[in-house]
């Protein structure tokens, strides 16, 4: 396995550096770095000229050219790495540095939401093959992959954003379209579930529940000053406990449904002395250290629980520790909400069209982060609507493919519950290639997302990419090529050892 | 075409999709894994098709796809719409078309620049579909539109389709130290972000022109046509008509031609319709970027461009275009879908449920022996 990683890498490498050459001779023929110097009127013209010439080493033949800019990675090995200068003169270390940080953030959450909600879709539609449900979401999912991307992010923005806006300075659902979003719920709750007695229950609490939420929003205006408060996290913990434990554990785990309870009233216990010490001072790995404490804190509820198989409960104490601490910093990110949209900063319009972070904004961690997410709203949704699309398709298929196996059938015919066959059996299975699919579109999305970025002037990699592309400044564009290429790389090699460890009949022999 | 429906069935798992991230024409290829139970089905299939060439059950199973239809017949109108109304160019000859003003006609504003289309009462007016300030006709420019973008992906495809075909054959047949030299080029193509290279050379082509840009961006997009091809020629190789046309002395040129390929009709097919509907978004893209087709000339994706900056006031302009490409984009996405249906023996229409749950499911053991490779 090692071996085959090693030379895999190896070769990806040497692919890599031989693509870099083509990529510095091919970028710096397409254009003249000059040009806007050219046309300048300034008197300096001439200097100007010279000046740029030294810097970016004009005078150099390209295909010698790159050699300078290859002996400043080289000199990585005696701590002076470089990645060379831009047009303008700025290191591109620096510049790329900034960059990478914000559209990770953006690709990630992306992605995420994209491989929750398009597993999710893909798997109900294979359960529910040929439905109207089936049929409705491959048509979404048909005209979501052939939408452009910009044009989507486009419309996302003049209309979505603004309207959301709007809505938000005085959030009052009207009852009109209280009762259509109800009755568009019935029919999805409706088209997903079999028939039978219980299906009725279903619809008719499904939209009783949609309905009475968004009346609760609009009678106490619940959206100008959010939070849940410790009954709201009580309230999620509980249902989250009685969710995942039964999706994990299935009804006849008692023990991993008290773990589960047991995990959400830790959470709730919590919630005061947490809010009164650590949140005061929170910091980005403060905050994803308390995350890991609290996976384990669940885990470790579970075990003490035990049951029929302790790690089960584990696992469902885990999941449960981890959601209902989301619920508890969300609700801490909720109480700043309104002051944060009544600030100077905002004006009362949140959800911003333009750019990864209000210029000069100051605040403490919490504030910050409400001014990122607000800022990561608009091109997230409109990257993970296509991902999504792509995913759901892709879980689909292996969802049904694994359906039609035999060992599916043995364990239906051996007495196992539906619950047991799908989640157990199923599920896991058909999770494997789309793991893998996923994994390797994570390495090609952050090229993808140049043009989404582009759109709403995120300053990400895509921002750099096209200033490097415009002004043929073959550093700047080597810099994105470095990063994008060594990501993709990583990436496939990523897809390959989960693959193998996921699926035991794949072994991957040198 | 006489081996095809003997194929193993087991070659398209869901394993082989070449994600559609990494590059153009990944697409939805095979996205649909097939049900099991080929035997009942093959059984059920059989009785309707008895007779008929292989070509034919083909082409009827493609003219039953509801879906690709409808695509293929809303596609043409559309492309009848775009060469009839301002016409074309065919050797320097300029066909007219019905519309009374070019793509590059100044007109005078009427109707306040707004869209005179309306649906009810039907009504086309004198700019169905408005005018920019300066007083180009928005309707004859998004049919210039639709010409250019169709005439660049038709492009793209068969460029793609070409070089794949070659590097993939000749990797796959020949295998060895070709094939790896073949393989490593393929990654160089496919680990340099398409949108790098095609921004950097459509930077480099913005003056040669839409039909220089567009071969250019097929020499990038072949690399996932070459994969499929070469996995398809590996299986096809140690076939027995292979091998007995290389008893009967034919060269590696007629083998991989007369024998090899045209066993492989359906992959390319497919993949190349795929690769067309992502080559749309691809120049849609770069035109949004203004590294595609540049003035005086016209595409869709430049259209968009061109037009952003008024959005806040006359949305339309950028309505009118975006359709375009969405359902350029759609339909030729259901046609390559329909099209998989029709060549992937194991794509069935919808079966009765009866029918369904008799079928058997057998798993044959060369699943696990393709996964293995696809692991590797």
């Amino acid at each position: 396995m090692l071996t085959f990683l090693l030379r895999r890498l190896a070769a990806s490498l040497v692919v890599l550096l031989v693509a870099s050459y083509v990529v510095y001779v091919i970028t710096c023929f397409s254009g003249d770095p000059l040009q806007d110097l050219r046309q300048s009127t300034s008197p300096n013209k001439a200097g100007l000229i010279a000046q740029r010439t030294a810097l970016m080493h004009l005078d150099v033949s390209p295909f010698l050219r790159y050699f300078i800019w290859f002996g400043g990675l080289l000199k990585g090995f005696t701590g002076h790495f470089t990645l060379g200068v831009t047009s303008g003169g700025q290191a591109v270390t620096g510049q790329l540095t900034a960059a990478v940080g914000s559209t990770f953030q953006l690709v990630t959450g992306a992605t995420l939401i994209a491989i929750v909600i398009g597993v999710a879709l893909g798997v109900v539609t294979a359960l529910r093959q040929y439905t109207a449900f089936d049929y409705g979401t491959t048509m979404m999912a048909f005209v979501f992959f052939s939408l452009p991307s910009f044009w989507l992010a486009v419309l996302l923005k003049e209309y979505l954003a603004i309207d959301f806006n709007n809505f938000l300075g005085h959030p009052v659902v009207p009852p009109v379209v209280i009762a259509i979003v109800a009755l568009v719920a019935g029919v999805v709750a409706w088209s997903i579930t079999e028939r039978g007695r219980s299906r009725w229950w279903f619809v008719g609490g499904t939209m009783v529940v949609i309905a009475a939420f968004l009346t609760f929003i609009s009678l106490t205006h619940w959206l100008d000053n959010p939070g849940l408060t410790i009954g709201g996290v009580a309230v999620l913990g509980v249902a989250t406990a009685f969710g995942v434990s039964y999706l994990t554990a299935g009804k006849e785990n008692k023990r991993s449904l008290y773990a589960a309870l047991t995990t959400a009233l830790v959470g709730v216990v919590l919630y005061y002395p947490l809010e009164w010490t650590v949140f005061s001072s929170m910091s980005m790995p403060l905050f994803l250290f308390l995350g890991v404490v609290a996976i384990a804190v669940g885990a470790l509820v579970g075990w003490l629980w035990g049951g029929p198989d302790r790690r089960v409960s584990m696992r469902t104490g885990g999941v449960v520790a981890f959601l209902t601490a989301g619920y508890i910093a969300v609700d801490r990110f909720m109480q700043d909400w309104n002051t944060y949209v009544n600030s100077t900063y905002v004006n009362g319009r949140p959800i911003a069209t333009i750019g990864s972070q209000t210029p000069n904004f100051d605040g403490d961690f919490w504030f910050t982060y409400i001014d990122r997410i607000t800022h990561l709203a608009l091109p997230t949704i409109s990257l993970a609507l296509i991902s999504l699309a792509g995913y759901s398709r892709y879980a689909r298929a292996s969802m049904l493919d694994v359906m039609n196996q035999d060992y599916i059938r043995t364990a239906r015919s051996k007495g196992l519950t539906e619950r047991a066959v799908v989640m157990r059996h199923a599920f896991r299975n058909a999770l494997i290639p789309v793991v893998t699919i996923v994994t390797l579109d994570f390495g090609a999305l952050i090229s993808g997302a140049i043009v989404t970025e582009n759109v709403f002037s995120f300053q990400g990699m895509g921002d750099l990419f096209i200033a490097g592309v415009t002004a043929v400044d073959p550093n700047t564009i080597m810099g994105v090529f470095l990063v994008t290429g060594i990501w993709a790389i990583a990436f496939n090699v990523i897809a390959d050892v989960l693959y193998s460890a996921l699926d035991p009949r794949i072994r991957v022999t040198s | 075409m006489s081996d095809h429906d003997s194929r193993g069935s087991h070659e398209s798992n869901p394993l082989d999709v070449v994600p559609m991230g990494g590059g153009i024409g990944g697409g939805m290829a095979h996205m649909e894994a097939a049900g099991a139970h080929e035997g009942v089905e093959n059984a059920i299939e059989l009785k309707e098709v008895e007779g008929l060439s292989q070509g034919r059950i083909i082409l009827r199973r493609f003219l039953h796809h509801r879906g690709a239809m409808i695509s293929l017949i809303i596609l043409v109108a559309l492309l009848l719409l775009a060469y009839s109304s301002i016409g074309f160019k065919v050797f320097g000859l300029q066909i007219p078309g019905w519309w009374k003003y070019q793509y590059t006609d100044i007109t005078n504003n009427s109707n306040n620049l707004h869209p005179t289309l309306s649906l009810w009462p039907p009504r086309f007016g004198a700019h169905p579909f408005g005018q920019d300030e300066i007083g180009h006709d928005v309707f004859a420019e998004t049919m210039r539109g639709v010409q250019q973008s169709f005439m660049i992906i038709v492009v793209i495809g068969v460029v793609s389709t070409a070089i794949g075909v070659v590097v993939g054959a000749v990797a796959g047949y020949f295998g060895g130290l070709i094939d790896a030299l073949l393989m490593r080029l393929t990654d160089m193509f496919i680990i340099v972000p398409l949108i790098i290279l095609a921004a950097v050379i459509g930077h480099y082509a913005a003056g040669a022109g839409p039909f220089v840009l567009a071969v250019l961006l097929g020499v990038l997009v072949w690399t996932s046509l070459a994969r499929l091809v070469r996995g398809e020629v590996l299986t096809l190789r140690s076939r027995e008509f292979v091998e007995a046309a290389k008893v009967a002395g034919a060269s590696h040129r007629r083998i991989i031609f007369k024998h090899i390929l045209p066993n492989a009709a359906g992959v390319i097919i497919v993949s190349m319709t795929l690769t067309m509907a992502a080559a749309i978004l691809l120049e849609a893209a770069l035109g949004y970027l203004g590294l595609g087709v540049q003035l005086p000339d016209i595409s869709l994706g430049s259209l968009i461009s061109t037009y952003e900056s008024s959005f806040g006031t006359r949305p339309w302009l950028f309505w009118y275009t975006g359709t375009f490409i969405l359902v350029i984009a759609l339909t030729v996405n259901f046609i390559g879908d329909g099209l998989r249906d029709a060549f992937d023996p194991r794509q069935r229409r919808k079966l009765s449920r009866r029918a369904k749950q008799e079928a058997s499911s057998s798993r044959p053991a060369a699943l696990i022996e393709t996964m293995n490779k696809a692991g590797q």
